[in-house]
């Protein structure tokens, strides 16, 4: 009886902590309703596409979640190194190499690394001489470094670097990088590598995990282990559902064959990542990331280097992060140079907090998640704002105040927690000097 | 004998440049010589150097309160107010309730003024509660805290009822983004208050005027006994705590303070310019006013009024004066720009290796 209720105290308790994934669902959920013109394909169309374009930068947060960073704003340097490496590529390329699509592509991503990892190298010693002020010192070295990128694109570009004034990438006048340029073959290089329709992919992969759970189950039968039998149940029944939808929707070539087709390069970079961030944790590395996260002291006297494990999670980060605004922009026509990366930043944190993470604790599946739902509210948005109120500019702004919003409010609860417990563990004194 | 005096001479400067850069700071120090630098090469590039010193003097008038509004915060404790869009939501609002309300002149800038100070104490307090739930991470929640202020306020300018032609679009609902003020003969109102000309630089007096008389108040205000308590409080809170003063009441009574000092900086900065923008436009308006406060010698737990003037002083009239050198030297760019962004950002990441704290200490 004493268990059950202690159980039934957890549930409570984990839907105050998921509060924020369950507004968003329901705000999802009102704009079916209110907007009775968003066909269900449009919206997956997009959602899918969305997914794929920014899964891998909000994948690239997790680690300095847990090497107690908190939430990395200054991925958006990342972002800004990936940027330079595409410029510096097409403009090669254009000048002398001509070279295909694909090439340019892995010299974009060979180039991006040394870029973003000494970059990233410099922001994690910054950060080491910032400690526990890292979340607005990665907010404030992102604009730093924005600042840098533009004097290197509009002013060192031609008047310190020679370039041709022709090249049409360059502006006119001979000094600077255009406001756009063209990603000419880059574009769709990674995406055009393989693509599945959508409802095959949803097939095979709901076929897959139905066989999984079954077999899982049987096995944990076998070996008397005690499980829960309702969630068994209930993964079937959805898998099932889904398959047999699927196989419904490609027989009868119903509208959701609509969707657009699954590129499965990219699906695979971000599985990959996902793979690869689950495994790091299992190794020694992994391990230091979460004893430094959990508390420096401990980690330092127990023989880790905390300033350099610290640093190593940020130079992570930052490649990751430049891979995955490589992946996202390969996906788009034309480069944005001065405007693509200003609010990748804050979008990916506030999609990472979206799917259930906090400032120290994150996981794989709250960064897929999470984008899910930031990108359900990101379209629906405007069409709730024409709907309700018939103006789609109001569901714009509301989108802007959601991130601002929820970055916030996450933050504040956070800490807002911690010097609660703090209260009750520590006296008096030591809270104070804690406060310092 | 001319070896000794050589080396002394050079002990001397030594320590002459030693104790500069303690007593003025390092920071200060390179600002003041760029500035210098830009301005010779102003006057080498044979540009007016009347205009360009009218300009530097209405640039540091109108910026002054709204850096101004950074000393309480800091001196509490609670470190720069990252949430000055909060003060200037204030502000604006004020404004638009004031021209809607149809008031023109000196009655408008008076009536608005006072409506903020009343909206300032409200959201101030309400912040200042805020700050005391979230110690450790003041910096980072009250820059959120402003940036979704601002978004949640545009929602506000959206649908608000306000049918002043003055403000509204020529058809459709809500405010424009930039509401002009010599509609409402509010413009340069202060700048144009006893104004004259020395030299053919023209001296803002009334605009002057204020921000000196704000200086000078909230100087007093810290000689007061709840002012000196706040500074005691913030530099050294084990000690006040132990005397028996209430810190948390004391660092929200300092950030309703810098809240009411944002509101009115807003009102005489867009005196000053002649319009107000709304929507966006108050985003990022923290950053310049935390790194003038920066400029002047303050650090993220001290500050003075000399500060103030020192850094805004520095901080603007570089900017002011970088802006023409910079487009006559280099044609079609934006160096001016992108020399605010690095050093504004740049100063604010030092000040911020500079805090002590975090968990390894």
């Amino acid at each position: 009886m004493k268990k059950n209720k202690k159980k039934l105290g957890n549930q409570v308790f984990s839907l105050a902590d998921n509060i924020v994934p369950i507004i968003f669902i329901a705000f999802t959920l009102l704009g079916f309703v209110l907007t009775k013109n968003v066909p269900f394909n449009f919206f997956i169309s997009e959602l899918s596409s969305r997914f794929y374009r920014n899964a891998f930068i909000v994948l690239s947060l997790i680690i300095p979640v847990i090497a107690g960073l908190g939430l990395n704003f200054g991925i958006v340097i990342g972002a800004m190194s990936a940027q330079l490496a595409i410029i510096i590529v097409r403009y090669l390329s254009i000048e002398y190499l001509h070279l295909s699509g694909t090439m340019e592509l892995i010299f974009c991503f060979l180039l991006t690394l040394p870029i973003a990892a000494f970059i990233g190298l410099l922001t994690g010693k910054l950060y080491n001489k910032t400690r526990g002020q890292e979340m607005i010192a990665s907010l404030i070295v992102g604009f730093f470094a924005n600042g840098v990128y533009q004097f290197i694109l509009l002013f060192a570009t031609g008047v310190i670097i020679p370039v041709r004034s022709s090249h049409p990438m360059i502006k006119p006048d001979g000094v600077g990088v255009r406001m756009t340029v063209d990603m000419g073959e880059l574009h769709y290089s990674l995406a055009n590598i393989l693509k599945i329709p959508f409802m095959w992919v949803v097939l095979i992969i709901s076929l897959s995990l139905l066989v999984l759970t079954i077999i899982l189950f049987l096995k944990d039968k076998k070996f008397g282990k005690k499980n829960n039998q309702i969630t068994f149940y209930i993964k079937t029944i959805i898998f099932a559902a889904l398959s047999i939808f699927s196989i419904f929707s490609i027989i009868t070539k119903s509208k959701i064959n609509l969707v657009k087709d699954v590129p499965i390069a990219t699906a695979l970079f971000i599985a990959l990542l996902c793979v690869f961030t689950e495994l790091i944790m299992k190794t020694k590395l992994g391990q230091d990331f979460r004893s430094v996260g959990q508390d420096q002291h401990i980690a330092e006297s127990n023989g880790i280097n905390v300033d350099k494990t610290r640093i190593i999670a940020v130079v992570m980060s930052t490649v990751l992060a430049a891979w995955g605004q490589l992946i996202y922009l390969q996906d788009m026509g034309t480069l944005n140079v001065y405007g693509a990366h200003t609010q990748i930043g804050m979008f990916s944190v506030a999609a990472l907090l979206v799917g259930g993470a906090s400032v120290r604790k994150a996981t794989v599946s709250q960064a897929l998640i999470g984008t899910l739902l930031f990108n359900s509210m990101f379209i629906m948005s405007p069409e709730i704002g024409k709907a309700a109120f018939g103006n789609a500019l109001l569901g714009e702004y509301f989108r802007t105040f959601m991130v601002y919003g929820i970055i916030g409010m996450a933050l504040g609860i956070y800490v807002w927690n911690a010097n609660r417990k703090a209260r009750i563990t520590l006296d008096p004194i030591d809270m104070q000097t804690q406060d310092n | 004998m001319t070896e000794q005096n050589v080396v002394k001479e050079k002990d001397l400067k030594d320590s002459f440049l030693a104790k500069a850069i303690k007593t003025i700071g390092l920071p200060t120090l390179i600002i003041a010589a760029f500035f210098l630098l830009v301005i010779l090469t102003a006057a080498f590039l044979k540009q007016s150097l009347p205009i360009l010193f009218s300009d530097i003097l209405r640039r540091f008038g109108m910026n002054g309160l709204l850096v101004l509004a950074m000393v309480p915060a800091i001196k509490s404790g609670t470190g720069p107010n990252f949430a000055l869009p909060l003060g200037i939501i204030c502000g604006l609002l004020a404004w638009t309730i004031g021209i809607e309300m149809g008031f023109i002149g000196l009655k408008l800038v008076l009536l608005v003024s006072l409506m903020a100070i009343v909206f300032a104490i409200i959201l101030g307090y309400l912040y200042g509660k805020l700050l005391n739930a979230v110690k450790g991470a003041e910096m980072t929640i009250a820059t959120y805290t402003g940036f979704s202020t601002v978004a949640l306020m545009a929602l506000v300018w959206l649908m608000a009822p306000f049918k002043s032609k003055q403000m509204g679009w020529m058809m459709g609902e809500g405010l424009r983004e930039t509401i002009k003020l010599d509609g409402v003969e509010a413009a340069q109102i202060f700048n144009n208050f006893l104004s004259f000309k020395v030299f053919g630089i023209n001296i803002p007096t009334g605009l002057l005027l204020v921000f000196f008389a704000f200086c000078f108040l909230v100087w007093l205000f810290f000689r007061t006994k709840i002012g000196i308590a706040i500074t005691a409080g913030g530099s050294n809170p084990e000690f006040a705590a132990a005397s028996g003063i209430d810190i948390d009441k004391n660092r929200i009574i300092a950030n309703i303070l810098s809240t009411i000092l944002g509101a009115l900086g807003i009102i005489l900065y867009s005196q000053s310019y002649g319009f107000f923008q709304l929507y966006s436009g108050p985003l990022m308006m923290a950053f310049p006013a935390v790194a003038g406060v920066l400029i002047g010698g303050a650090t993220a737990s001290k500050a003075n009024i000399s500060h103030v003037i020192i850094g805004t002083f520095l901080f603007q009239g570089l900017l002011t004066a970088s802006m023409p050198v910079a487009n006559q030297l280099f044609e079609g760019t934006d160096l001016s720009e992108i020399m605010r962004v690095i050093l504004q950002n740049g100063i604010i990441l030092y000040a911020l290796t500079q805090v002590k704290g975090g968990g390894k200490e």
